[in-house]
């Protein structure tokens, strides 16, 4: 009933390419977006900082990985180093040029490791699935090796970790231990929204249909005149800026300091569990695979204090650890196709409520 | 020039210089590549038997050795407890048959790979919850006395774990040749449909190769166990078993056998010679770039079948 695009009449090409054509949709996100600004006017400190700058952030990140893993075909376990990289990048950039707005750090930090992330995407011009996961392995443990080994990244820092220093945008401070974490939701959300529309549009447009091209078949792809060698490396250019950009957030916005433990091999499983969870090759998806795997953890720590039950921790632990893994086996069985499918099955019952027939 | 000096020169001088400390370097790794094959093993049979690349398996060696330990912990007798581990690890297979792998069959190969990253929280979890998450010693009666043979400093525990792999090579070698269970793994390995039309089950089949890698798991536990304690990093030989299973090819076990002696040597090889000069600990990925270098000039590895997709 409320859900319907009956009378919804296109009558040009732009309206009818938008990227939401349904008003209903056009509504929801918009709504969706104004609250999500909204909420640090009621959220409190602890919701901000444990909850939800992690879900914005990890969303950026999953959108990058989907994009190189759903869209482009190519799978990688290599995302926590290339967040490694822009974390790095953003925090050498921003020490070096202490003038420099963090907006423009951030974007320079995407592109440094937009370049590393070429290099690292080389390998995907001979080989592919888990032969090419192997390749992007050898980045993450390389990389982290790096930047532990190398005095020079962590400005010889004899702690051996790196700090975000305080850094203004817009009059407000969004770094450092002063910065409120308001302010750093905020900004973490408005980057969020311009890099997710963006990534919308990516995927809609020639790039992302020849990526969609690339990873049904490649061959057919490069017989139609799509080039596997641009494509493959430009999918691994943007989903390394935006992973790198993600990377940057997690130090800057939500961490504040921290060494490259942060970013281990388990970080990028995470990310790729978003990806999966969420939906492969859906935007939107990815940032309900982050929602979810961001929630489940702090839910199971929760749930038993909830109930009135007190185990120990280190069982505590460990029952997560199951309940978190059968939780991935029992969604992978029930819907492969992820959050993204329920979405869309319940869209489609949505328009026919309240009247299936 | 000082640095290209001391990568590409010194390090050929050092070995140069004494060769006996080189050979001791170079059997070390060997001995260590052992454990890494055994860990392998246990990818390539279920790989090859239904197509799931199981990152689970390191947690089933963590999980396996546990169990023993656990049980032997409770006063229960080694060949006792032996025997109920294997109990224990089929148990294993027949549930992830059940539950897992019957639901997700003909999913797409990433599905299946993250719902074997799924079981592997699930593992480590339950292991530590049933046995404790504390690292214990394993003693299963072999000295780990050294030697010395023609001036060459040996261990004897890692000669019997040799031993120990070369056995379990040769009896699976042999189950797979001669026997009729054996033959029908091959079969579906090769194609899993002709397999189902000339009326080989494949549901037993999952649980058998999925209890043969949790057999192989076992032995691996014991052994890296007994040497090293068993703890939780057991886990993490999964993913050193990535390229050494590049390099000998997914589908063949000679292939695992040989990678892993290979990334063990290789590996050893760089940290002792090349690594002081780059500032240590590079054999935490040396073996994947090994492994990328490697999937430039052979994608297939070693031995292995050529149906990797080439682009």
């Amino acid at each position: 009933m409320i859900y319907r695009e009956a009378g919804q009449f296109k009558s040009t090409y732009v309206e009818d390419q938008a990227v939401f054509p349904i008003l209903q949709d056009r509504i929801f996100v918009l709504v969706a977006i104004v609250v999500a600004f909204l909420v640090p006017l009621v959220a409190n400190e602890y919701w901000l900082q444990a909850v939800l700058i992690p879900f914005l952030i990890f969303s950026l990140a999953a959108i990058g990985l989907n994009l190189l893993t759903g869209y482009a075909g190519q799978l990688s376990l290599g995302t926590g180093a290339f967040m490694a990289v822009g974390a790095y990048a953003t925090y050498k950039l921003s020490t070096g040029f202490p003038d420099l707005n963090l907006i423009v750090v951030f974007l320079l930090a995407g592109l440094v490791t937009a370049a590393v992330g070429i290099v690292f995407g080389l390998p995907s011009l001979r080989i592919k699935g888990f032969y090419l996961a192997v390749a992007t392995l050898a980045a993450q443990f390389f990389i982290l090796w790096l930047f532990n080994k190398v005095g020079w990244f962590y400005n010889n820092n004899p702690s051996g970790t790196i700090q975000a220093p305080p850094r203004f945008v817009l009059g407000f401070m969004v770094s450092g231990p002063a910065a409120t974490a308001s302010a750093r939701y905020v900004l973490a959300l408005a980057v969020l929204v311009v890099f997710g529309v963006a990534a919308k549009n990516i995927v809609r447009g020639r790039i992302g249909r020849s990526w969609m091209a690339i990873r049904d078949m490649d061959i057919a792809a490069e017989i139609m005149g799509i080039r596997p060698l641009q494509t493959k490396l430009m999918a691994f250019a943007v989903s390394s800026f935006y992973c790198g950009v993600a990377g940057a957030m997690m130090i800057f916005l939500w961490l504040g300091s921290t060494d490259t433990l942060a970013f281990d091999i388990n970080l990028s499983f995470e990310v790729l569990f978003m990806v999966i969870i969420g939906g492969l090759g859906s935007i939107l998806g990815s940032i309900m695979g982050a929602a979810f795997i961001v929630l489940v953890p702090i839910f199971l720590t929760n749930a038993p204090d909830l109930v009135g039950l007190h185990i120990p921790t280190a069982l505590e632990q460990n029952a997560e650890a199951i309940v978190f893994g059968a939780m991935i086996i029992y969604f992978l069985i029930v819907e492969p196709n992820g959050f993204a499918r329920l979405w869309q099955i319940a869209k489609e019952k949505l328009r026919r409520w309240p009247f299936p027939y | 020039m000082h640095v290209l000096m001391s990568v590409l020169v010194q390090p050929f001088l050092d070995i140069a210089s004494s060769p006996e400390f080189f050979l001791e370097v170079v059997i070390g790794g060997l001995l260590t590549g052992v454990m890494y094959s055994l860990v392998a093993l246990g990818f390539v049979l279920i790989f090859k038997a239904s197509g799931v690349f199981n990152f689970a398996q390191g947690s089933m060696v963590l999980f396996a050795a546990l169990t023993l330990v656990g049980l032997m912990e409770h006063g229960v007798p080694e060949w006792l407890a032996l025997a109920l581990s294997l109990v224990v690890m089929v148990a294993l297979a027949y549930l992830i048959e059940r539950w897992m792998l019957r639901p997700l069959v003909n999913q797409e190969p990433i599905i299946l790979f993250m719902a074997t990253i799924g079981l592997d929280y699930v593992l480590q979890g339950s292991g530590q919850i049933a046995w404790g998450s504390n690292v214990k010693a394993l003693d299963v009666g072999i000295p780990d006395k050294s030697f010395t043979l023609h001036g060459v400093l040996l261990n004897q525990f890692d000669l019997v774990a040799a031993v120990v792999a070369a056995v379990l090579v040769v009896a699976l070698a042999l189950f797979f040749q001669k026997t009729s269970i054996g033959r029908a793994l091959r079969a579906v390995a090769d194609d899993h449909q002709a397999a189902l039309s000339v009326g080989i089950p494949l549901k037993t089949i999952w649980v058998v190769v999925w209890s043969v890698a949790g057999f192989v798991g076992l032995v691996a536990g014991i052994m890296w166990g007994a040497k090293s304690g068993v703890q939780f990093s057991l886990a993490l030989i999964a993913l050193k078993a990535l390229p050494v299973l590049i390099l000998g090819g997914f589908t063949s076990v000679p292939g695992a056998i040989v990678g892993g002696l290979i990334i063990g040597v290789g590996e050893k090889i760089a940290e002792v010679y090349w690594g002081p000069y780059v500032g240590g600990a590079i054999e935490n990925w040396f073996a994947y770039m090994l492994a990328m270098v490697f999937l430039f000039f052979r994608p297939q590895g070693l031995f292995g079948e050529r149906i990797i997709e080439r682009i």
